[in-house]
């Protein structure tokens, strides 16, 4: 019997859509350093050195990637179930797509501290 | 039809006779022109993607020669600025992605077991599209009017008409052709691998290659339509005089250059990864193993995809933009070596795992990485801006990017024919001449473009036509020069290996021992496609799956007939490939030939500036699209259903999301909502670019809020007005439906009418200022797509009335409901920008 997290996250089916959520943070929140930046820059002529609203939006952007990896990576663990997890099987086609989820969050994860650590190290619009 | 009576070989011979009567293709000289096959429009398709390819590699020889020695005369200034553009628009546009399109249309059916791609009409329309466009574009050359501002066509040089010529229009109209057949093509990929995979076939066991071009296809979904919108505005400017590149009217050229790049660099992946995606096959296959890794090569593919949306100011590192800005690109284009080194080492590791067969496929796939990764390091040190600053717009970048379209497209390509031919011909090449060519190629491709790096980085401009014998970089250019006509020599032997193909034997069946579905294909091959559909269990099933060829080619699985005599194949859920209804296939047929004539005729025309011929073209293509429409789709079957062996029926009609045409719908609007963001970005970069938005004066104040909302109103009318149709179609009430539709195309008119007034009443004056003409471009797109809105609620009345739709038979209604929702967003987004954020700004 599944109980706690772990059985509420089994009823999150994922699916095709839930693959691209990780990486869909990462691209909105690229969106999101481009347009403040560039927003910023041209309307205001600059950024505080530790822009609240950058920050916010950050760790918003990887606690999402982190949830939803941290969702596939429990769908991913099926029970008493055997390598190589290849077979025409429900749960082997849940395990993979939960798997891809778990490998793209953590790249997405990687790819939102990329993107923001600049704001670390510059502090000016030149 | 049971498993037994399969036993019967009376039976099966009838069945195979039918098949091959249905599926026989057109004879004559004329008529074998209209086939829409996947089998020949994707050798049609592959065939002149090749010619292009060859046409622009002689391109690229002229320039060659040309720079072999300094101060060098054999072409002038002009000649050679309209050599490397056309060089390069051809490589990409007509070579690059037309390729991999051609290749999958060939490859996709085989590999998922299905008789055809969902919409064949439609990827016979893309050919002829691309062969018209693409002769339009690469025959410029031959009346010195061919485009030559670069490839990436950079305002004000080739907006200016004093500045540039006619072929600025061909390239933008003629390309803008050819990024329609792109779309096209971007629509049957992605249905034909969500919706035509065998039953069994899961998500989890979809080849790598379906996987790799679902993640294309929608790349191009993403990646085009900002360039078709960038098209929109260029071509207003140069025809009209809208200044939305010139910046002595607060335009501003940078805007293009955004524009241009959010599609072209997800374009340089868009060409990538379907050639990697070859190697995914071909992996396994010679190191007899299934591939190590699967979910990785899919974090990989999906991966890669999505970062590549977040490199584009990488090629404008050097137009004075914040520091801040470039970081966050910079980062981007450094995280995608991550996913990219990922799948070459899962393929490395493969091979290391496997009994590695050193044949002359995976001889190009080893020589190809190799190369690749030189390119792929060279870009990870011109993605850190202050090394770009050093080494933008020299011969250092020639140098990158051919490193990395040769090791990452062309050289897969090649490793691809090799491997693929005998699946296509029946007939194997011939190993000897296909090493020796490799050979060639690899020595030709590392002595033309190493020596780039250095004299790139002793200061060698790119795109000038001759340089000072002074820079000391003569023997770095001979040697280019020596190296380009090897790789040419190379190309030379794999086209003479080509042409002796027709003398050779016939090949054994599967000669490669491959494990995946594409290689039941039979050297004597029939046009069916697949003589039964197969139940798939593992990913590998030639290998796995006991009996399987016998049991495919015995018919044993699903759909072994054509009792009606029509073309059909089976179309099964997204995730797990069960079984949904069976789905008639268009037949030969001369509308998409003419439609994309008719559609050819508008670009072509207008580059000229004969707009009325060009309205008649525009014209005739919309009576040939509701032709093909009325006739060809949608079509409400003889019987609700027809069995598909081992005891299953499926149904002969599905509408919504089940349906393959409900998809395509969705998926064209993605691509035109993300062209209408592309316009509407223009409006904001405006914004911030101009310190008072908007601008104030005669001719730029408008277009108030009033009209604005009232056109939102009605458009809001229309959307209402179309859902409620099919709600009421849905349970029966058609004549409330009929009156709701009727309610909607007036709504879609007065929605233009009352579209167009926010501009009209305050005289916005497009010519002044970029801001007038931003906003017109937007008012322009929305009213007309509530204008396409209206022409679309009016068919499905039509279709209503005719009784070629009912309550059950709901397709068209259900389908322009999807084109309403995306229409309705389109109209809230205009709006709301042009009347209400004036205000707010």
């Amino acid at each position: 019997m599944k109980r706690g997290l772990h059985g509420m996250v089994a009823k999150l089916k994922v699916t095709l859509w839930s693959l691209i959520v990780p990486p869909t943070v990462w691209a909105a929140h690229f969106l999101f350093s481009y347009l403040w930046a560039a927003i910023h820059c041209a309307k205001v002529g600059g950024f505080a050195r530790f822009p609240i609203l950058y920050t916010v939006g950050t760790v918003v952007a990887l606690v999402l990637i982190l949830a939803a990896g941290i969702v596939a990576h429990l769908q991913s663990r099926v029970p008493g179930d055997t390598p190589p997890h290849e077979e025409g099987t429900d749960s082997d086609r849940i395990r993979f797509l939960a798997f891809s989820t778990v490998l793209l969050a953590a790249l997405s994860f990687v790819g939102v501290i990329f993107t923001a650590a600049p704001v670390l190290f510059l502090t000016d619009c030149r | 039809m049971s498993l037994h009576a399969q036993d019967d070989p009376a039976l099966r011979t009838a069945q195979e006779e039918r098949l091959r009567a249905v599926w026989k293709a057109p004879q004559g000289i004329f008529l074998r022109w209209t086939d829409c096959n996947n089998n020949r429009v994707g050798a049609w398709y592959t065939l002149t993607a090749f010619g292009f390819m060859l046409f622009a590699g002689v391109l690229a020889l002229i320039m060659r020669t040309q720079l072999a020695v300094p101060e060098n005369d054999l072409v002038s200034a002009n000649s050679f600025n309209q050599l490397f553009t056309l060089h390069g628009s051809m490589m990409m546009f007509l070579f690059a992605v037309p390729m991999f399109e051609a290749v999958s249309i060939i490859l996709l059916p085989q590999l998922l077991g299905a008789r055809d791609l969902p919409f064949p009409r439609l990827s016979a329309f893309g050919y002829w599209s691309f062969l018209l466009g693409g002769v339009f574009v690469g025959g410029s050359i031959f009346f010195n009017a061919a485009p030559d501002g670069g490839w990436f066509m950079y305002p004000p040089l080739t907006t200016r008409t004093d500045l540039s010529g006619l072929g600025a229009d061909i390239w933008m109209l003629g390309l803008s052709f050819i990024e329609v057949s792109s779309v096209a093509a971007a629509v049957e990929l992605i249905v034909g691998v969500l919706k035509c995979r065998p039953p069994g076939m899961r998500l989890n066991l979809m080849p790598l290659y379906a996987w790799y071009i679902l993640v294309v296809a929608v790349m191009i979904l993403f990646a085009f339509p900002p360039l078709i919108a960038g098209d929109v505005l260029f071509e207003m400017e140069r025809l009209l005089n809208w200044p939305f590149f010139d910046a002595a009217r607060g335009g501003d050229p940078l805007l293009w250059q955004h524009l241009f790049w959010i599609f072209g660099h997800p374009e340089v992946y868009i060409v990538f990864l379907p050639s990697i995606a070859l190697f995914a096959m071909m992996i396994p296959t010679f190191a007899q193993r299934h591939l190590l890794g699967y979910p990785w090569i899919v974090l990989a593919a999906v991966g890669t995809a999505f970062l590549s949306f977040g490199l584009w100011v990488h090629h404008m590192f050097a137009t004075g933009l914040p520091k801040i800005s470039l970081a966050f690109f910079s980062a981007a284009s450094e995280a995608v070596a991550i996913p990219t080194g990922i799948q070459i080492f899962a393929f490395i590791a493969t091979l290391w795992a496997g009994k590695v067969k050193w044949s002359t496929p995976l001889l190009y796939a080893s020589g190809s990485l190799a190369i690749f990764v030189i390119g792929g390091l060279t870009g990870v040190m011109v993605a850190i801006a202050p090394f770009d600053w050093q080494a933008h717009d020299t011969y250092f970048i020639v140098a990158h990017l051919h490193y990395v379209l040769i090791g990452g497209t062309l050289l897969p390509l090649f490793g691809g024919l090799y491997y693929y031919w005998p699946l296509i011909t029946g007939k194997k090449l011939s190993d000897r001449m296909g090493r020796t060519a490799f050979w060639m190629l690899f020595v030709g491709a590392n002595l033309t473009f190493f020596p780039m790096h250095f004299s790139g980085l002793y200061g060698m401009p790119r795109r000038v036509f001759t340089y000072p014998s002074e820079l000391g970089i003569d023997y770095l250019n001979l040697a280019s020069t020596m190296g380009a006509y090897l790789f040419a020599l190379g190309t030379l032997v794999v086209c003479i290996d080509l042409a002796r193909s027709p003398w050779r034997p016939k090949a054994v069946r599967n000669p490669w021992n491959a494990g995946t579905l594409e290689w039941l294909a039979h050297p004597d091959d029939e046009d069916w496609g697949i003589r039964s559909v197969p139940l798939i269990e593992s990913r590998y099933p030639i290998w796995d799956q006991k009996d399987f060829v016998a049991k495919v080619d015995e018919g044993r699985f699903f759909l072994p007939d054509a009792e009606e005599g029509r073309r059909e194949t089976i179309v099964t859920t997204v995730l797990d490939a069960r079984p949904l209804y069976v789905v008639r296939l268009g037949t030969p047929s001369w509308v998409p030939m003419l439609t994309a004539i008719a559609l050819g005729s508008v670009f072509i025309l207008t580059t000229y500036h004969l707009y009325w011929w060009s309205l008649a073209g525009a014209i005739a293509t919309l009576g040939f699209i509701l032709y093909w429409l009325w006739t060809g789709t949608a079509e409400i079957p003889e019987k609700p259903s027809k069995p598909i062996g081992h005891g299953i029926e499926l149904p002969l009609y599905v509408s919504g999301s089940a349906a393959p045409g409900w998809w395509a719908m969705f998926i064209t609007m993605m691509a035109d909502a993300t062209a209408f963001s592309g316009l509407v970005f223009g409006y904001y970069f405006f914004w911030t670019v101009h310190p008072e938005f908007p601008p104030s004066g005669p001719g730029m104040d408008g277009p108030g809020t009033f009209w604005p909302m009232v056109a939102l109103g009605v458009a809001a009318v229309s959307w209402i007005a179309t859902v409620a149709a099919r709600e009421s179609n849905r349970r029966g009430g058609v004549g409330a439906a009929r009156g709701l539709l009727a309610l909607g195309i007036l709504a879609s008119l007065a929605g233009i009418w009352a579209g167009l007034q926010g501009p009209l009443t305050t005289g916005l004056d497009p010519e002044l200022h970029s801001y007038p003409a931003i906003v017109w471009v937007l008012v322009i797109w929305t009213t007309a797509h509530a204008g396409v809105g209206a022409i679309m609620q009016a068919y499905t009345l039509a279709r209503i009335i005719a009784g070629r739709m009912t309550p059950t038979h709901d397709a068209d209604l259900r389908n322009i409901t999807v084109y309403q929702h995306f229409m309705a967003l389109t109209a809230i987004v205009t709006y709301a920008t042009i009347g209400l954020f004036p205000g707010v700004a």
